[in-house]
């Protein structure tokens, strides 16, 4: 096997199937996953914040696994990837991501006084429900598709070209903005609807609005990576015992965490069988799993996040 | 020159199918003190709730300062009217600074950063509350009447002229106790706030609200001075429990005596 050095991309004469991998495979996807990183952690800081709950994250809201069963429902039909200059892909993961949000946030509003952690419970319930629909899918493909979905779940289906990027960096983009425009708000949700509330905030809109944007966002990035778990949940919390609970500077080191752990987490997947490569879905939630068994022990005997 | 700030009438709310309030009839003119009272599931809670629009589904009319509730903005409502909400034991993991400055909510703009004019209201509205001293400390490490405390700074930074308190004293020893009750007749006497307390503490409220109000089964059962309602017949027909009073030794109140 042949490295390919830093030097050898700018130098002439180096072979073109190395350059071809350097530019159609490598950089594309360093650059994929880092935005898709920066989502994840971003998406997974608003949840814990609107949820005043450390472990809700777009994964355990079934926000992911809404995602993934529109990509999935769209894979198992015969369907074009794009349509009109649209990623149908994309399109029916939104679909997947909104529904399972407003299932909970629907049910918050039948009842008044729906605590957030009910809502992170049928949460949890609207996952299970949507896996068992991914299962139960899977089983009536034929071998190939299942193998298909199987990868795909895994995260981080192999990328090629940036095609997958343009497809998902408006929302992620869209994404971010938000974050950064609600920082103050982030922090009011934190201290619950009724302080939030005395203190001026209109909270139900706000929490309409990015529960709507970083449910495409998330949507967009499980369309075109898979369901990628635990960085949302694992990066923010990180960020929080290294710059503070206040959402003005944890934004910003959550995003930048986010984005470098990803990418970090790929490299890993790449390098640590190579030449086989480990879907970095799995990397993320072997790291992630004793991350959040830490996290409950360490949640019980400290006064809580939030 | 002491108009009505708060005009409500015919307050009626139902919460998952539970009525709390009723034909509620409250006048609240600058300046004024009052405390409410009244027992557990009286609808006290429920009421400053509703002033706040955290109910927002009621019947009848709540006026702020001449507009109704419905058409202004959460935001001008906060600018009008801060809460200081039951501490719960909820801690949140901010610093006392932080927490503080998140009070000048109102006054944020998405695109700005925090301007000096919004330190200033911090600094001021913690050296009132008297806790500039841990400025820089968790939320998470003060003890309870400390927070209590803070969340009263908080309510001050917001900027508004009305400061509502629900059961502030509880969970206080008397030191604090006495010191929160000093903050509140300061802020009523020197800043003219207007200061509506939720208490079951009826003794200190006697002795420093100027108005007492009394709720009973979600609404409103006496309206008037202390002296009026720190009699016998008056309080046992609100609370269903006998009481026994005593004369104030340096004034001309009376107090309950404590059962034995």
């Amino acid at each position: 096997m042949e490295l390919i050095t830093p030097s050898s991309v700018w130098q002439t004469g180096t072979d073109s199937s190395l350059l071809d991998i350097f530019w159609k495979i490598r950089v594309p996807r360093v650059i994929t996953l880092f935005f898709a990183g920066i989502g994840l952690a971003l998406s997974g800081m608003v949840f814990q914040a609107m949820f005043r709950n450390p472990l809700a994250t777009p994964f355990t809201l079934g926000v992911s696994s809404g995602a993934a069963l529109g990509t999935i429902v769209h894979m198992l039909l015969p369907l074009p990837f794009m349509f009109w200059g649209i990623s149908l892909q994309s399109l029916f993961a939104f679909s997947g991501a909104l529904l399972s949000i407003y299932i909970v946030y629907g049910l918050s509003l039948l009842k008044q006084g729906f605590s957030s952690s009910t809502m992170l419970l049928a949460g949890v319930a609207i996952n299970f429900f949507f896996s068992s629909l991914i299962l139960f899918l899977q089983y009536l493909s034929d071998l190939a598709e299942t193998f298909r979905i199987v990868r795909w779940l895994m995260g981080g289906a192999d990328i090629v070209g940036f095609q997958p990027l343009v497809t998902a960096a408006p929302f992620i983009i869209l994404g971010v903005g938000s974050v950064f425009y609600f920082r103050n708000e982030l922090n009011l949700f934190t201290l619950g609807d009724e302080l939030a509330l005395s203190r001026g905030m209109p909270v139900k809109r706000v929490k309409i609005i990015l529960l709507f944007i970083i449910s495409l966002m998330v949507g967009a990035i499980v369309a075109v990576l898979g369901p990628i778990g635990f960085v949302g949940m694992m990066a923010p919390h990180i960020c929080r015992l290294l710059t503070g609970p206040d959402h003005r500077t944890l934004s910003v080191t959550t995003l930048l965490f986010g984005g470098t752990f990803l990418v970090l987490c790929d490299t890993f997947a790449r390098t640590l069988i190579a030449p086989a490569e480990i879907p970095v879905g799995v990397i993320t939630a072997l790291l992630g799993g004793p991350f959040f068994l830490w996290l409950l022990v360490r949640n019980s005997s400290a006064k809580g996040f939030f | 020159m002491n108009e009505s700030i708060i005009k409500i009438n015919k307050l009626g709310l139902t919460v998952n199918g539970k009525s709390i309030l009723r034909e509620v009839n409250l006048r609240i003119t600058t300046g004024d003190y009052v405390a409410i009272l009244g027992p557990n599931g009286a609808g006290k809670t429920s009421l400053l709730k509703c002033l706040i629009r955290y109910h927002h589904k009621f019947s009848g009319m709540i006026e702020i300062f001449g507009h109704s509730i419905y058409s202004l903005s959460q935001r001008s409502i906060a600018s009008m009217i801060s809460y200081v909400p039951q501490l719960n034991g909820t801690t949140f993991p901010f610093t006392v600074e932080e927490f503080v400055l998140m009070g000048r909510y109102p006054y944020f703009s998405p695109f700005a950063t925090i301007h000096q004019l919004d330190r200033q209201a911090v600094d001021e509205a913690m050296q009132h509350a008297g806790v500039i001293q841990f400025a820089g400390r968790s939320m998470m490490t003060l003890s309870g009447g400390e927070r209590q405390l803070v969340l009263i700074a908080a309510a001050l930074a917001q900027g508004a002229k009305v400061l509502l308190l629900d059961e502030p004293t509880t969970y206080l020893d008397p030191m604090h106790k006495s010191r929160l009750y000093a903050l509140l007749q300061r802020l009523n006497t020197t800043l003219r706030m207007t200061i509506v307390l939720v208490t079951h503490d009826i003794n200190q409220a006697a002795l420093h609200a100027n108005r007492m109000v009394a709720m009973k089964n979600g609404t409103i059962a006496f309206d008037g001075a202390a002296a009026e309602i720190m009699r016998k017949d008056a309080l046992e027909t609100i609370f269903e429990h006998e009481f026994t009073f005593i004369k104030h030794p340096e004034n001309e109140y009376s107090i309950i005596l404590p059962e034995s």
